[in-house]
Order: structure tokens, then C-alpha cells, then sequence
């Protein structure tokens, strides 16, 4: 596992080990999101996903957002992996880990953390389907 | 003429059919000028939900100047997550 609270990679995800090795005793309420490869879109059979990034910048656009969010929420730490590569349907492709005081601000830092990684960040993945190949979100 | 790299991901790369290209830096070029170009050149670019540029790895806007050397990204609607 990498232990950067920030990491793009290959490797595979670890929620649980994150959550164990950045813990602390004041924390009172840790909200983990694991978010992992469906096995079918619009039940069209998912064979896997490519990721893709623009790697320096998505780290940097990740340490802003993660700055950003502790600021807003007031949430003691975060930490934000993405994998990148072929990810096979029921895998993790990307974790975040919101430690805090209390759950209020954890579960909304948490979901925070998701909509704008979703927005911002240079991350691309393709569907492989059995009939094909689609960038995901490209198109309207 | 001194020139600047474009860098294609996602669906940017299958468009361009290239991974980096290498542009000339014409003197004032912006941002927003190198869009309408790309979007000519490539009208495939007109079909996608969004295109923005980054240079320097950070978001352009319209006015963002462009100069020889600087490392400019096609970023097609992104996906991560």
C-alpha cells in the first residue's frame, strides 16, 4: 500500500489500511468511500476499465482539493488514492478517507471530496465492453 | 519558429491520433485562440460534452497566454472515479 495521503497509481487499493495507518485517538467519526468497478452499465456486460491521467497535474489538482476540503469542513485529515490502469469489475479504482472530530463533517467532506474529483481532476477511463470500447462521459 | 507541446489524453488522443504534438508558439497566442483552432482543425473536438486546455498544468481561461516551451494538455471531459 502507499502511504502518500495523495497517490495516483497502479497498485491495488487498501481502504482499510489507510483508514488503520492515519487514524488518530481525537478522531470521532472516519467516513471511508471505496469506490469500485460495476460489472455492467445500462446492463451492458462491463469486462473492465481503463484509467488514465494526466498524472502531475491530477496530483496537484488532488492536494488543492484536499487543502480546500479540510478548510471548508473543518475535517482533521483526508486522503485520496486513485488507481490507474486496467481495473477489473467488483475492484476498488478510488478511495477517499475523511478522519474528524465528528460525522456530520466527515460524511459531507467525504461526498464533497467525490463530486469535485469528478469535476476537476484529469482522470479518464474507458469501458470495455464485449462489443466495444466507450470513453466514459466524452459525448452528451 | 520555437514551438510548445500539446499533450492529448482520453478521447483527445484518439481524435489527434497522437499523444503529445508540438505546435508553434505564435507570438500572442492565447488559450481561447488555440481552441477555435483545434476545433477546426479537428471538428471531432465540436462532439464531445466539454474541452478545456490546461497549460502548465492548470485550468486555462480564454485569456491564458501561451509561450514557446510551456507544456499545454487537451483535457476532454473528465472521468476518474
Amino acid at each position: 500500500m502507499n502511504q502518500e495521503r495523495i497517490h495516483i497509481g497502479r497498485h491495488r487499493l487498501d481502504t482499510e489500511g489507510l483508514q488503520n495507518l492515519y487514524s488518530q485517538p481525537q478522531d470521532g467519526g472516519i467516513v471511508a468511500f471505496t469506490g469500485t468497478v460495476r460489472n455492467a452499465t445500462s446492463e451492458r456486460e462491463v469486462l473492465h476499465l481503463d484509467f488514465e491521467a494526466y498524472e502531475p497535474m491530477a496530483v496537484h489538482t488532488l492536494e488543492q482539493l484536499r487543502e480546500k476540503t479540510m478548510r471548508k469542513f473543518g475535517v482533521r485529515d483526508v486522503v485520496i488514492h486513485h488507481r490507474l490502469g486496467r481495473v477489473l469489475p467488483g475492484h476498488a479504482a478510488v478511495v477517499v478517507v475523511v478522519f474528524s472530530a465528528h460525522r456530520k463533517e466527515a460524511f459531507e467532506a467525504c461526498a464533497y471530496v467525490m463530486d469535485r474529483l469528478k469535476k476537476e481532476v484529469p482522470i479518464w477511463k474507458k469501458e470495455a465492453f464485449v462489443d466495444g470500447e466507450v470513453w466514459v462521459s466524452a459525448h452528451p | 519558429m520555437r514551438e510548445f507541446a500539446l499533450l492529448c489524453f482520453g478521447i483527445a488522443r484518439d481524435i489527434t491520433g497522437q499523444r503529445m504534438l508540438q505546435r508553434p508558439a505564435t507570438p500572442g497566442l492565447t488559450a481561447g485562440e488555440l481552441q477555435q483552432t483545434l476545433l477546426r482543425e479537428y471538428p471531432d473536438f465540436q462532439t464531445l460534452a466539454s474541452l478545456k486546455l490546461a497549460v502548465n498544468q492548470s485550468y486555462a481561461t480564454e485569456d491564458t497566454p501561451i509561450a514557446a516551451g510551456d507544456e499545454v494538455a487537451i483535457i476532454p471531459p473528465v472521468s476518474g472515479g
